[in-house]
């Protein structure tokens, strides 16, 4: 077996004349968590939505699981690589049941013992039994984060592809589904590749980082590096900078730059 | 400008008699930074929008006293609230993508509201609108105003709204959820404009978030809500030292850039909190 699962060599994609991203590269080791931060419109969803063969218009190689991956993927695949989206509003099926939304991909899959693997899933994710035959709207959002979790873990994949799992959530129920999924990796070694724009959310569960701006990808660091703040990007920086302030201001009560309300400004 | 709030109480009609989403919120506003933190359901953006009486049609409003310095908010009519409305309090919302007209330039937005409070011409409302572009550091202020919406990034957008809000030179403003919808560096700039809008012209704030670090650091004085009540009101620079059991179940659950954890802290609500 690879000791790489996703090796990504020299992507690029365009929509129209806009280059949305270029020639990006990056490799992540079976059973790790990678991460890719950076602000709206620098291309990191662009890269995991082509990790999830959602989007056929690119060029470079893709190879998961030592497979080289083309822009039309085998069925297999879409059981292998799965994915959760930012919002768990928008992404469950409305008028759909639990049930049915988690049996799903087993019918399309052709697994056996729906009916067991659709409790054992809702287990998993800490549901209550009753919540299988409700409606999305009947949840709460974590809860429904939760349900979106399961659906992907359903089909026994060996990538997630975690599209800002938690920033729909209040900050409250945040922590329980960030300790969900860094459970659910490591009893399932499962690998992670985890788009947020939140550092310390994605250092938490991530490994290994990479920094996007404009497309490209301008550093990519240790998450040890990170949190003492060995970075050269100024865009990192910058980022690394006001979590810290704020982490700063909540352990003390004290801004380092003095009183609160007062960031040190952005060098660009 | 002082807001004085007692004993507020927002309920909404349910099939089995009555929720109350604000259970008895007292608080006072004068010229400073408020911040009031809570998670979905909380109350607090009922609370906010009460004082604007800018709340969904079912919802019954009482208090024992809800006045914009000596206005009675409680009894006012529509007319009077349109005097307070945009006028003398602003509101800007979370996501600039729904809160702006779509199919008018910015421009155009920002001097109507300039004209519905003060008046002038359609030219002195245009430059006025230039100007308030150029105040919320838009480095192109004239082609931002012959734009629209759609051809703005989010940053530009909630700088838009803001400009909009500032118009017609209101005395507070408040902000629900401004940076949310937005990227943290975004996030920072945008907290940073507010913030130095509202010192240079001496207005009140009023901050409604999730995001308790963020909150604290740019408000004076935060109020958490739980549930429909304030458990807690803490000046913002005594974070560390909070009481409430939700608020350090709130700090308590981040995750630290600092200072890793394998586990994060998951909140145990007890049942006592609701009392």
């Amino acid at each position: 077996m690879a000791r790489l699962m996703i090796e990504v060599d020299g992507l690029r994609v365009r929509f129209g004349k806009v280059d949305a991203v270029r020639s990006v590269s990056l490799s992540v080791e079976k059973g790790s968590s990678f991460g890719l931060v950076g602000e709206s419109g620098s291309g990191k969803s662009t890269v995991l939505r082509v990790l999830a063969g959602l989007n056929p218009n690119w060029s470079g190689h893709l190879h998961i699981a030592g497979e080289e991956q083309k822009p039309q993927r085998a069925k297999d695949f879409f059981r292998r690589v799965q994915m959760v989206f930012q919002d768990p509003y928008g992404s469950l099926h409305p008028h759909q049941t639990i049930d049915r939304t988690l049996s799903e991909p087993l019918v399309v899959h052709g697994f056996d013992g729906i009916d067991t693997r659709v409790r054992k899933a809702l287990e998993e994710v800490s549901l209550p039994a009753a919540a299988r035959f409700r409606y999305p709207h009947q949840l709460s959002g974590g809860q429904r984060q939760r349900v979106a979790i399961a659906r992907a873990l359903i089909s026994e994949p060996e990538v997630l592809l975690l599209d800002e799992p938690t920033s729909a959530l209040d900050v409250s129920v945040q922590a329980e589904v960030l300790n969900l999924l860094s459970d659910l990796r490591s009893a399932r070694s499962l690998t992670y590749v985890m788009v947020g724009h939140n550092l310390a959310v994605v250092t938490h569960l991530c490994s290994r980082i990479a920094v996007m701006q404009s497309g490209e990808i301008v550093e990519t660091v240790s998450a040890e590096d990170l949190r003492v703040g060995n970075l050269t990007h100024p865009h990192t920086t910058d980022l690394h900078t006001f979590g810290v302030e704020l982490e700063e201001l909540m352990q003390t009560g004290n801004s380092p730059t003095g009183r609160p309300g007062q960031i040190a400004s952005r060098k660009n | 400008m002082q807001i004085d709030v007692r004993n507020l109480r927002v309920a909404f009609p349910a099939p089995h008699g009555v929720v109350e989403a604000v259970r008895g919120v007292s608080l006072t506003i004068g010229q400073e930074k408020l911040g009031i933190v809570g998670e979905s359901g909380s109350g607090k953006s009922l609370t906010a929008r009460s004082l604007l009486k800018l709340l969904p049609k079912q919802a019954r409003l009482s208090a024992d006293r809800l006045t914009f310095d000596d206005i009675d908010i409680l009894n006012a009519d529509e007319r009077t609230m349109r005097r307070i409305r945009g006028k003398r309090a602003g509101l800007i919302m979370q996501d600039p993508k729904y809160s702006l007209n779509a199919v008018m330039t910015t421009g155009a937005q920002i001097a109507e509201a300039w004209r519905a409070h003060r008046g002038g011409s359609r030219k002195l409302a245009h430059e006025a609108a230039v100007d308030l572009l150029a105040q919320v550091q838009i480095r192109d202020p004239k082609r931002v105003a012959d734009s629209y919406p759609h051809e703005l990034s989010g940053g530009m957008g909630q700088r838009v709204m803001i400009a909009m809000m500032l118009a017609p030179g209101p005395e507070i403003l408040i902000a629900d959820e401004p940076t949310s919808a937005l990227d943290a560096t975004v996030q920072a700039e945008i907290m940073r404009l507010i913030e130095d809008l509202v010192s240079r012209r001496g207005m009140g704030l009023v901050l409604i978030s999730h995001d308790l670090p963020l909150v604290s650091h740019f408000c004076d004085r935060v109020l958490v809500m739980y549930s429909g009540r304030v458990v807690e009101e803490l000046r913002a620079s005594e974070l560390a030292r909070a009481q409430h059991p939700y608020t350090q179940g709130l700090l308590g659950g981040l995750p630290s850039l600092t200072r890793p954890v394998a586990q994060l802290k998951v909140m145990e609500r007890d049942p006592a909190w609701l009392a």
